[in-house]
This record gives structure tokens, sequence and C-alpha cells, in this order.
């Protein structure tokens, strides 16, 4: 039985490689369409995919694009010169027998990911490399004979190897949902999880504290969740633990997760490993990138989680704030621009504030609503017309909610201040109206005792009075005013 | 019989006509197995288009035959092999459909070395193609069937593809100018790889214009492969006056047949008269080039016939109990001996703890060899020296020793290695009346240059 006490006395080191499948229209080497996701089987596959005889590849240069995208997300060096190399392996997957791939002149170097930790600890994982490789196809097993589905055969994916630089489950989850933020932040992928557009191998090992050498390693493959990254992470770690602790020796080897059982299990070890025998692509020149290109592309990556992180920060958000709105960017995207309001207004720091924080409070949990659907209205010029009569003291932070949530869901915007006066919502700031209203509030018997206890000193009563006067007026007398106004007819 | 010989045949008769007397001829020489199947039917009806006036170019009507590892229409397109027995291709090769583009029909697939794998076309999983000449000869290769064919006047011009000499060697067996252009000048799409850094696409014809005329049509940017280059060949009026060549001088030893020898020196004779400077030069790289190229050629092998696996085309096992046997008996059943010999050699030399022993230490005694070809050049327009060591051989005569197969390309395969255009052109004939061919070695580019010099010479 493993005790903490145990599991204390290791150290956990892990490093992943993370697939990530590129968002180019066409494949990486094809002009058949990359997005395969609800196309019938080998409907999307192109002779040069199919491995006829004959065929060349085409290099697709938004590939290229992309990655030097990624590069920049992954703060590596794109390389001047990269090339193809072909990896050898026979499955009825690989229709050409080889995958293409990058083995000895990578497209992107070095490089280095900062990882936010919950709680805001940030730990930096070194990236090894990054490389531009195509995906294989795909096999389903109906016991006596197997079907090939070649449609995500020639898929472009870049394959990020990190250094290993991360020591806990926790960490691995927290860097494989950075890779996530900063891979569809710069536009380098859809991020389809749930179609596989990001995989992580997760290589595991655990070795005595205080060890100078690493363990040997296990490597989990084909993870395509967060959670079942840190889970098989987690469950490896213990496994290696305990065989350690029985003074059993760890084997190479490659292992697989069953996400029902939550368990990783054997696939191959390091005898049965293959011999890829790489070798050079003579059908594919290779990539040749000058400073001002590289420049020129990268300079179109929007602002990254980081910089965000950054930003909101200074601007006086929380971390829990500013994740919700890291996260809700990659999920209503394409939707709803949720950052980019922000930076809209990102000049004005008090106007970026209030926008942040309304997406957080009010828009974010309203989107998440069942029952709520987007329309075509422009949401940032209603959020920020809110903003302005909230400034001018026409709109309560009440009203203000009651009015977004009414015209979030309205097919066109109208005027926002006509439609707030003609529901009502706009404040009254008009002194004769509003001490006619304290007049009336305070003349009322139930007021006496809180009109006491004002003059006595004791200051929460005005509280209760400025509620009557608020009932009074529907909600519309500017709260701020009222209280002014009682102050004075006390006096 | 020329390009224009056919083109007014075709005006005093029918594009029907001319096209059926190719295939007539074709059949009448059965016996030297130069073809391996007929498209007979296609070709037929595209010489009626044209006698329709539906289809016109400067080929209009003209029969061609291409090698049987482009992908054609028409026929099975089988690379000689069991593997493709049974494989049409569902599109063609860009230097066919540029072909077929200026109204040339293609009448039929020529034999080859399975794969072009070979020397001799003894490598054909259907038999051997032979010589032109002495029917007990081989007919050089692989692109054999092409070559005799041509030679026969079957058709005035066929098709052929030069990793390591696959079109000079036969050419030279022949008697017929066979063209390996600079690697990158016509289009490799549609024709099956054999070693994808030297595979070239090239023709055999019996006049140099008609090689100029076909090339020119062939060549260029194709962007469906990424190793072409923008059309730089252009045919010259003239050849330049006075050029400056250097003979291999380690291309004439006394390994070279005496009567090949004779014949290069005649040639070289003829262009001192003609007016050029000819000089012995040497390449001592050249004596590493063989060795380099079964090096790099079978390890871009093993790899391009990997995709061969009986999953999706082609030859299948049948019943097969697992994956690996699918695999392991469809290969052994689809490819030649030689097939599998380069594939075994190409695995081992990639293998992990040999790549960089051998792969790699080829690619750079390959670097070298293309210096020392650049350094000749910055002195001298064009090199010289034989095509082959040996007039054809005869059938049998070399297929139980791979090396002394190997060896007939000593003289082809550095300027594959290279990349540089290399045409062989008759010469004359041995004592015992086998042609002979010389052999032009150009800088890169120069193609119009080398076919312009051959064709000055052509009457001398």
């Amino acid at each position: 039985m493993l005790t903490d006490e145990i599991l204390e006395k290791y150290e956990m080191t892990v490093g992943i490689e993370c697939h990530v499948q590129l968002a180019t229209d066409t494949k990486l080497f094809s002009g058949a369409d990359n997005d395969e996701r609800d196309k019938s089987p080998n409907s999307v596959v192109s002779p040069i995919d199919y491995g006829l005889p004959g065929m060349l590849p085409v290099l697709n240069r938004g590939a290229v694009d992309l990655a030097i995208r990624a590069g920049k997300a992954l703060n590596g060096k794109i390389a001047p010169i990269s090339r193809f190399d072909r990896k050898h392996y026979f499955y009825p997957d690989l229709p050409k027998g080889y995958q293409t791939t990058q083995m000895y002149s990578p497209i992107i170097g070095a490089g280095v990911v900062h990882v936010a930790l919950e709680g805001g600890e940030l730990i930096d994982v070194r990236i090894n490399h990054a490389h531009l490789e195509e995906d294989a196809g795909k096999l389903t097993h109906y016991g006596t004979y197997s079907l090939v589905d070649l449609n995500r055969a020639g898929t472009p994916l870049i394959e990020i190897v990190s250094e290993p630089d991360i020591h806990s489950a926790l960490g691995a989850k927290a860097y494989a949902t950075e890779l996530y933020h900063l891979m569809t932040y710069a536009g380098v992928t859809r991020g389809d999880l749930y179609h596989g557009n990001m995989r992580f191998d997760v290589n595991v090992s655990a070795a005595l504290k205080g060890s100078d050498k690493l363990g040997t390693r296990a490597e989990v493959k084909n993870l395509n969740s967060f959670r079942s990254v840190e889970r098989a992470t987690e469950y490896e770690f213990r496994h290696q633990v305990e065989l350690l602790e029985r003074g059993e020796k760890i084997v190479q080897e490659t292992r697989g997760w069953d996400d029902a059982k939550q368990k990783t299990s054997s696939q191959r070890n390091k005898e049965d490993s293959q011999d890829y025998r790489y070798m050079p692509d003579a059908d594919i020149p290779p990539i040749i990138l000058s400073d001002e290109e590289i420049t020129k592309i990268q300079a179109d990556v929007p602002r990254l989680p980081g910089e965000w992180r950054k930003i909101l920060g200074d601007l006086g958000l929380e971390y829990s704030q500013i994740e919700t709105l890291i996260y809700a960017e990659n999920e209503y995207r394409g939707k709803v621009a949720i950052l980019d309001m922000v930076e809209s207004v990102i000049s004005d720091p008090a106007k970026a504030k209030f926008i942040a924080n309304w997406n957080v409070n009010v828009f974010i949990p309203l989107l998440r609503e069942d029952d709520f659907n987007l329309t075509n209205i422009d949401y940032f010029k209603l959020e920020l017309t809110i903003c302005e009569l909230i400034e001018q003291n026409k709109l309560s932070s009440t009203n203000a909610k009651i009015l977004f949530r009414e015209l979030a869901s309205a097919d066109s915007l109208p005027d926002v201040e006509n439609y707030a006066k003609e529901k009502g919502y706009l404040q009254v700031s008009d002194e004769d109206e509003i001490i006619k209203i304290v007049d009336e509030v305070l003349n009322n018997p139930s007021a006496v005792k809180a009109v006491e206890d004002l003059r006595e000193g004791n200051d929460k009563a005005i509280g209760f009075l400025v509620g009557q006067v608020m009932r009074k007026s529907g909600g519309k007398a500017n709260p701020v005013l009222a209280q002014k106004l009682i102050r004075e007819r006390i006096k | 019989m020329t390009i224009t010989d056919i083109q007014n045949q075709i005006k005093a008769t029918s594009a029907r006509a001319v096209v059926e007397n190719s295939i007539k001829l074709a059949r009448e020489n059965e016996q030297y197995h130069a073809i391996l199947n007929l498209t007979e039917e296609r070709a037929l009806k595209l010489a009626d288009e044209v006698d329709a006036g539906k289809i016109t170019g400067k080929l209009a009507g003209v029969p061609f035959l291409v090698k049987d590892n482009f992908l054609a229409f028409g026929a099975p397109t089988t690379a000689a092999s069991k593997m493709l027995e049974k494989f049409d291709a569902p599109l063609q090769a860009t230097a066919v459909e540029k072909l077929e583009a200026e109204g040339a029909i293609c009448i039929g697939k020529t034999n080859l070395d399975a794969f072009a794998h070979g020397g001799s076309t003894e490598n054909s999983a259907y038999g051997p193609t032979k010589n032109a000449y002495d029917q007990s000869r081989v007919s050089g290769g692989s692109s054999g069937g092409s070559a005799v064919f041509t030679a026969l006047n079957v058709v005035p011009f066929a098709l052929g593809s030069d990793t390591g000499g696959s079109i000079r060697q036969p050419a030279s067996f022949n008697g017929v100018i066979g063209i390996k252009p600079t690697y990158g000048m016509v289009s490799r799409y549609g024709v099956i790889a054999m070693a994808s850094s030297t595979d070239t696409i090239g023709a055999f014809a019996t006049n140099v214009s008609d090689v100029e005329m076909v090339m020119d049509i062939m060549s260029g940017l194709d962007p469906r492969d990424m190793t072409t280059m923008s059309d730089f060949f252009q045919v010259k009026t003239d050849a330049k006056p006075g050029q400056k060549i250097g003979l291999i001088k380690d291309f004439m030893t006394d390994d070279v047949d005496s009567d090949v020898r004779a014949k290069v020196n005649e040639y070289v004779e003829k262009l001192r008269a003609a007016g050029h400077t000819v000089e012995e030069v040497s390449l001592p790289m050249a004596e590493y080039a063989l060795a380099i190229y079964y090096i790099i050629v079978p390890a871009e092998i093993s790899s391009n016939l990997a995709r061969f696996d009986g999953i999706r085309y082609g030859h299948r096992a049948e019943s097969v109990k697992t994956l690996a046997e699918l695999y392991g008996r469809t290969r052994d059943e689809g490819f030649v001996t030689e097939n599998k010999r380069r594939i075994m050699i190409g695995s081992y030399v990639l293998s992990s703890g040999f790549f960089d022993a051998y792969y790699l230490q080829a690619q750079k005694a390959r670097t070298l060899l293309i210096n020392e070809f650049n350094k000749l050049f910055a002195s001298y327009d064009l090199l010289i020296g034989p095509v082959a060591p040996t007039t054809a051989f005869k059938l049998g005569e070399n297929t139980s020793d791979p090396i002394k197969m190997y060896l007939e390309d000593i003289m082809t395969v550095p300027a594959s290695l290279a990349g540089l255009p290399a045409i062989s052109v008759p010469a004359g004939f041995s004592q015992t009346g086998l042609p002979i061919g010389v052999q032009f070695i150009g800088p890169r580019q120069s193609d119009a240059d080398l076919l312009a010099l051959a064709r000055s010479m052509e009457t001398k």
C-alpha cells in the first residue's frame, strides 16, 4: 500500500510530446480537405494521401505559416532552413509505408512555455523543438478483419517535444492546458479535443529524491484530454513507485491509458521497438525562410495568454477571474470575442476593467446558461453603452444586469439609452423628484426608529432609509443622490 | 524514321493509318518482347479524333511508346512487375499528358526491368527484351523496350526514365539517341518512383531534332513535382563553335572494350575536325561513384517501394493469417529478386547504427563528386566518354553476378548522382556489328547545348 510518506520519497519527472492538428484548409502534402469531422470514411483522400504509385508530395505553405505562428507561441526560434525526412514502418493506416516528418532539421527550435499552476505560481517548461509532420489514417478492428479510413492520413501536425521539466501530475495537466491555450490563441489549431486535434504522449519516470539520475521512463500514449493527462501521469508515477518499492525494475515501454478503467497498461516494450530507418525526403526541397518573412507572419499573431494574464492582472483582476476569461476566449472563439472587447478599450484602463469584469460576472455566466442563444448584435457596443450609462449615474448596476440580459437575446440592438428609458430602467437623478419620495419615506411612521438611530449616530440606519426610497421609486432613484438628500433632511 | 517522316505520312494518308501501321509493326516484332501491353483501342480512338480535327498540336497523330513505369491510360501500368500486373492508372504522368496535349498518341507500354531495377530488362517479371541488332543479346535497360522499338522504327520516339543510366545505356546498345535531362527539367509526377533524388524522365529517338522537340514539350515547372525548375530548355539553332571538351580518361582504361574505346576516339577526332578542342581530363571520384550510387539508390528504393503492401492496390497474397504474413507474402510474390536485393541493401544502409557509416558517408562522397564535376565545368563546356564499358552482352551472361551487372553502370551513374544532363549518341559499331554510343555530360541546364552539339555532328 502506497502511503503519502512513501510517495514523498520519490521525485516525479515528466516530459510531454504533444501532437497539434493544424487548422489548414487542405492536407500537408495534398489538396484534399483537411477537416475530416463528420465525413464518410475515405471521402477526403487524394491520390497523394492514398500513396498511389508515382505521386509526389506538394508542401502546403499554409502549414508552414501556422508552424511559424506556433513558434512564436512557444518562444522558439524558427529555423532558416528546415527539411523533411521519412520515418518507415509498415501499418495499414500508413499508405506510403513511411510518415513524412522532420527528424533532423525541425522548423521550430528550442523554446519555453510559462505555465501558470493553480494559485498563480508559474513554472517554465522548456521546449526541445517542434516539427511538422503528417498524421496517419485510422484503423478499426472487427474481430476477423479491420477497416482502414484514410481521411486523416496526411493531415498536418506539429509535434511539440518538451524537456522533462514537469514534476507533478497537476503540472502536466497545466502544461497541456497551456499548450492548448497557446495553440488556439495563435490560430494554429481548431483545438477540437473531442476529435483529437491535440493528443498528448506523457513520458513519466520516478527516482528517489536527491538522486542525480532520472528513472527509467515509460511513455503513455495518445491522451486526448487534460484530465487524462493528469490521471495517467499520476497513475503511472504511483505504479512505478510501487514497482520500485518492491525492488523491481522499470522497463522502458509504451503504455496505453484506459479511460474507463483509469489505468495504464503495457502496449509494447523497447525490445520490439522498431527501427524507423529515417532518411531525408528527396521529393521535398528544404523550407527556406527569411527573417522578414518570419517577422511578418508572427506579427499577425494576436495577444497570447501570457500577455493577457499580465494585462488583466495589472487591471486588478484576480487569478480565477483571469483564468475564466482565458478559458472563455477559447470556449467561445468564433462565436463571440471575449477578450477582443477588452482589447478594443485597452487604452482606457477604467473601461477595460469594467468590460473584463462584466464579461466575468455577467456575460460569461449568461453564455453558460442552457437556454441562452447568441444573436448577431454587437455585444461590445452593448457593454460599452452600459458602462457609460453607469459612469454617468444613469443606470444602477442591478438594472444594468437586467437591461443586458434583455438585450443580449435581442435580434437587433436598439438605441440602448432610449430602450432603458422606455423600460424605466434609468435612474432618477432629478433632485426635486427624489426629495418628494424622501419626504414621503421620512414622514412614514415606519421610518421613525431609523431616523432616531441615525440622529444618534448609528449610520447603519441610512441603508434602510435609502432602501425605502429605492423601493418607492421602483428602483429608479439614484441611490447616491437619495442618500445625500436624506442626510440633508435629517441634519 | 523521323517525326517529320511520320507527319508526312499522316498528311498523305491519315493518323489512323499511321497508328495502325505502328501497331502492326509492333506485332510483327513481337519476338523482341519490347512491349508489355498495346493500348490499341485508345490509340485508334485518338487517331480518329486527330483525323476529325478534334485533336491538334505539334505532334498530332504521331505514335509513341511509353516505358511501363509511367502512369498512362489504355492498358495496365505494370512496372514490369507482378505487383502491378492488373493496375490501371487513374491518372497520367505529366510527361504523357503534355505529349497528348500536343496530339501525340501512345500505342503501348514498353518492357523494363521490374520497377526499373537493372540494366538489361532481364529483371522484367515478363521476360527480357532482345537487342535490336542481335536477338541473342540484351536490349540494355532498364528502358530496354523503348530503346529497341525506337531502333526498329516502330515509333519515331519513346519515353524512358533514367536513374543511373536506364536511358543512356540501352540507347548505346541499340544505336539510338537517348537523353537523361538535368534533374528537375521534366516532371516526375506519375512516374513510379525508383530513387527520388536521381530519377529523371527522358526520351529515345533516331535523330537529335526529334529528341529536342519531345524534350521541349515535356520540360518545365510542374506544380505537382516540387523538384521541377521553371522551363530553361530552349532548342539552340546552332552548336557553339570551338567548344572545349574534356575526355574522361578514367572511363578509357584497359577495362573498357577496345571497340568501345576505338569508337569514342574516332568521335573525338571528328569533334576536333569540327573545330572543337578535346583534352583528357580526370574525374578521380568516378572510382567511387558506383559505391555511392549503390548505397543511396537502394536506400531510396527501399523507401519508395514501401507503399506496395497489398493493402490498397496491386497484388495481394491470398489465404494469409496475419498482417505480417500479408506483407511478407505479398511483397515476396510481387517483387522480383533484384527488387528484393535492393530493398534489403537499402533497409540495411538506413538501419540504426549503419545510417551514418553508409548513407551519410555516401552523401558526403556524392558532394565531393559534384564538386569535382563543377571544377571541370569551370574549364570545359562538356565532358565526353563511353556510355558503358561494353556493347550489348549476351542474355543471361551477367544474371548470376549482380556485381558484374552493376559495373555496367559505372559510366552513367556519376551524371545521375550529380543531377547533370547526359546524352548517348550513336558513334558507330563494334567489329561484330553491335552499336556503340558516346556519352556527353554537361553542366546543369546545358541540355540544349549538348543536343545542339550532337545535332551538328550527326552528318559528320
